[in-house]
């Protein structure tokens, strides 16, 4: 079984976020990054299907800071190939680098078709749309998203996946493959790897580099403005040592009859 | 002309969402404001009596196929397709919800209009609608120029009440034929409800809630700790509940369950909007985080900038001594 996963990088939001000098994008300069979490569970959903059969797992991602040690990392936990595709501008948006990956994928040798692409179901930057099932249009493949668990149904030709709804309601499905399923979590969290093995991986592994092709972007969303939102409330603040926020805390709730 | 505007309603188990009725009231005002017609679009099979609670829509667009009960958003989205094919263009407002989730990433593409994401406010001016969203888990807040034309807009829940998006007078209901493959490959097998036994958070009236910033498994003890001495329990944002740190049925916001306690306290929770949306309505907030930038800042009624274990450890001795 070929599995495909796609990763990108986001912006680290533990980090402060500055707007640009134009006003309506994200000031690149100093901006951190790291990999879309949701990405991270994809990536790790295809490991354990390769983990329980016969697989092979192919890590597709734009070219980005940082990207390299998470190519790497995903080569530590057991990715066989990781593919790194150069010019697609960062701040071009979700549908841009969706179809931008779509038109790079037939490209390289042996990566299409896949049995089943995973994707994650979202991601903190996704203005102008949501990248996995876009590309699953692009490449023509059916969709479903919220998914939290995959397996495989004997013979091969189907999965059985479990979706998130909301109260802790999930549903099940089947899925014929081939099929692109949006990742939202796993049955366990993305595994560890020691970085003496990412160091090793980043020794003796490759990265495969692969231009996307030139050609018109699509038309972008007009943003307007961009700024840190205006709160419409914000929290009193209480000072001081953790005890004595603590007693500030109790006056409060036991003067509202909560304790 | 501008296109009408379309409200992507919602129906599970014959009931119509809450959040179909917060965009509902949404679609009107804009409705009005760029005076054109608001039209409900339900898919279902058998659900035609649902669509009678859908009133302050102008009509209700309703189609009914076998292949559109509980649809997946494939079938749902080639659905839209033809409907659009016949009456479309339109300007589309749709809940962001599980629910609808699928239709969203799939809708704008199936469509061929562009979509704007996580919007928490439609205006309409001088005949152009206006969006803003929000970015990057709360941090950056983006305006963008819509226009008139066709459009998917998807809305955060909460962006209005669902009371006003309520009405008395049944709905004009108008059965649209559609001419449907039947097929996409995706089977409903059946839903898997949580498992009963463990508490129902929604029913009590103190949660502490921990996030990311409660760093690690251990730390859970000391929520609980805080919990058992307010009477309440611990809950938890999406972070923990990947790690298996909670179970599922303990999860607020989107995927989880939406909570309205007398007190909520948030420790190392960020506030990212799939959360708050599960919270927000709470009697008292208190938000707990070392980021002094984190949007739960925003919705909290009081704040500490600390270690949020620190903070809990400190207040459940603090409400056990009050408390003798």
């Amino acid at each position: 079984m070929k599995i495909l996963v796609l990763m990108k990088m986001v912006p680290d939001i533990v980090e402060e976020l500055e707007v640009a000098a134009d006003g309506r994008s994200l000031d690149r300069e100093f901006l951190r990054l790291i990999v879309n979490e949701r990405d991270e569970y994809a990536l790790e959903q295809a490991l354990l299907l390769k983990d329980r059969l016969q697989a092979t797992v192919t890590v597709v991602a734009p070219e980005a800071p940082e990207i390299d040690d998470v190519l790497y990392t995903a080569l530590a936990k057991g990715a066989d190939r990781v593919i790194r595709v150069s010019g697609i501008d960062p701040a071009a948006g979700t549908r841009a680098t969706a179809l931008a990956l779509a038109a790079t994928l037939p490209r390289i040798a042996g990566v299409l078709p896949a049995d089943l692409v995973l994707g994650g179901c979202q991601a903190i930057d996704d203005l102008d749309g949501f990248m996995s099932p876009l590309l699953a249009q692009a490449l023509g493949l059916p969709y479903l998203g919220l998914v939290s668990r995959v397996t495989v149904e004997p013979g091969g030709t189907s999965v059985l996946i479990s979706k998130e709804y909301a109260g802790g309601v999930m549903g099940r499905f089947q899925v014929a493959l081939p099929a692109l399923l949006g990742i939202q979590g796993c049955e366990k969290p993305p595994r560890y790897v020691p970085i003496s093995k990412v160091r090793a991986a980043t020794a003796a592994g490759t990265i495969e580099q692969v231009a996307a092709p030139t050609g018109p972007t699509p038309a972008a969303l007009e943003v307007s403005a961009m700024a840190k939102p205006e709160a419409a409330g914000h929290a009193e603040m209480l000072e001081g040592s953790a005890r004595d926020v603590a007693n500030k805390l109790v006056e409060i709730l036991a003067a509202r009859g909560l304790l | 002309m501008t296109a009408n505007i379309w409200i992507a309603a919602e129906c599970r188990k014959g009931s119509i969402s809450e959040a179909t009725f917060e965009v509902l009231a949404l679609g009107r005002e804009l409705a009005d404001a760029l005076g054109v017609q608001l039209e409900a679009v339900l898919l279902g099979h058998g659900e035609r009596e649902s669509a009678a609670a859908l009133g302050k829509a102008d009509r209700v667009l309703y189609v009914d196929h076998p292949s559109l009960a509980d649809a997946a958003g494939e079938q749902a989205s080639r659905a839209w397709a033809a409907l659009w094919e016949q009456r479309g263009p339109a300007i589309v407002l749709a809940p962001i919800t599980n629910l609808s989730w699928d239709l969203l990433g799939l809708l704008p593409g199936r469509l061929g209009v562009p979509l704007v994401n996580l919007c928490r406010e439609v205006t309409a001016t001088a005949g152009a609608l206006e969006t803003r969203s929000i970015l990057y888990g709360g941090k950056m807040a983006v305006a963008v120029s819509v226009g008139s034309g066709p459009v998917v807009i998807a809305v955060l829940p909460g962006i209005r009440s669902a009371e006003a998006g309520r009405s008395e007078a049944p709905a004009v209901v108008e059965e649209v034929a559609l001419d449907l493959a039947a097929d996409s490959g995706i089977r409903l097998q059946g839903y898997d409800e949580p498992e009963a036994g463990d508490v129902d958070i929604t029913q009590l009236e103190a949660l502490v809630a921990v996030g990311r910033g409660i760093s690690s498994e251990a730390n859970i003890e000391v929520a609980e700790d805080l919990a058992a001495a307010l009477g309440g329990a611990v809950c938890g944002s999406r972070p923990i509940i990947d790690q298996g740190w909670l179970p599922l049925v303990r999860q607020v916001g989107k995927s989880g369950v939406t909570v309205k306690p007398r007190l909520y306290v948030a420790a190392g929770v960020s506030g990212a909007p799939e959360h708050v949306e599960g919270m927000k309505d709470s009697e008292l907030i208190i938000a707990v985080n070392t980021d002094a930038g984190a949007p739960i800042f925003s919705v909290a009624h009081f704040g500490v900038v600390d270690d949020a274990t620190d903070v809990l450890e400190a207040l459940a001795e603090a409400v056990k001594a009050r408390k003798g």
